[in-house]
């Protein structure tokens, strides 16, 4: 620990034992914070893991139906029908404060009240195939919306914890050991120099005595 | 008031637009890093993005992380998946907690 210059006073042994006092306290916050934080990742990690699969083979199954019905008719119908949606999706973000990490909360509004109000098109040219296609791909935009939303706080939050985590171990390992060897050094210190000022009044009041009263010459 | 979009090839994207999503099918990395960066700031809250494209955006989307929005999200393209979401997770997990302890085995 000799690292650092300190000068062995009293002061500068107050303000260390201050200072350890506050990285104690703040170690335990922080160790309490990451815990926290990590349980609640935990969960929603695993939510984000089975929306995700779930997402996924949603988008599959969408995607293939999509083919089907692109196969079924020529390419041109198909671009007009999907050309003017009629829906309009619109979101409000949100903040939802979890351990002091910001995570977003979407919120949609869609512009017709009925959900079911997807089909952008007659139905005269269209083929079915596209009428289920895109159903399948409307029941899965809930679970998006859904999977955006924790995927997102999985990402700020598994980076609030690494930070965290660095922390709590950069209190653990640097600064509370760093005190505490800067408090014994000190004391030490102290202590020595109360026992050689010690010695020394002894030695000077010895030899103030053999001034005095000359011990030695009586014998 | 925020909207959705999706970036990717056009033939894995387009089925959203019925839904009310706004769609941009992009084809060089120019102009699918510029429209990035356009959505980023133009006030879209969530970006669902192809697998392939992410692949090929991953500096951009990076820079993303670690801000509320917009969210960037991977879903998998007309091409079929290729895991990258899956692994997405996995990191995310991994960052936290230091090494792979959910879903390791799977």
């Amino acid at each position: 620990m000799a690292s650092k210059q300190i000068t062995p006073t009293r002061m500068e042994l107050t303000k260390t034992k201050r200072k350890l006092v506050t990285a104690r306290r703040g170690h335990k916050l922080l160790k309490d914070k990451r815990d926290e934080l990590m349980r609640q990742f935990l969960e929603l990690v695993k939510e984000n893991m089975a929306l995700r699969q779930k997402v996924e083979a949603g988008i599959l199954s969408a995607n293939k139906n999509f083919v089907i019905a692109k196969a079924g008719m020529d390419e041109a119908t198909l671009n007009t029908a999907l050309m003017a949606p009629k829906q309009e999706v619109s979101l409000e973000v949100g903040e939802k404060n979890v351990m002091s990490v910001n995570i977003p909360v979407f919120e949609t509004k869609t512009r017709t009240a009925d959900a079911n109000d997807i089909y952008s098109y007659g139905f005269a040219f269209t083929s079915s195939d596209l009428d289920g296609a895109v159903k399948s791909l409307a029941d899965i935009l809930p679970d998006m919306l859904k999977l955006a939303e924790t995927e997102k706080a999985c990402q700020l939050m598994a980076a609030e914890i690494e930070k965290t985590r660095r922390r709590v171990n950069a209190l653990e390992h640097v600064t509370i050991p760093e005190a505490q060897e800067t408090i014994k050094y000190i004391t030490m210190k102290l202590d020595e120099n109360e026992r050689s000022s010690q010695i020394r009044l002894m030695k000077v009041k010895d030899m103030m005595l053999e001034e005095a009263h000359h011990y030695s010459e009586r014998e | 008031m925020y909207k959705i979009a999706v970036l990717g090839d056009y033939d894995s994207i387009y089925g959203f637009a019925a839904l009310g999503l706004d769609t941009f099918p992009v084809s060089t990395r120019e102009e699918a890093t510029e429209k990035l960066t356009k959505l980023a700031s133009g006030g879209y809250g969530i970006i669902y993005i192809t697998e392939n494209w992410a692949l090929e955006l991953k500096h951009e989307i990076e820079r993303y992380q670690e801000q509320l929005t917009p969210a960037i999200i991977q879903i998998p393209g007309i091409a079929g998946n290729t895991g990258a979401g899956i692994a997405g997770v996995k990191k995310s997990v991994e960052v936290a907690v230091g090494s792979d302890i959910l879903f390791s085995q799977e």
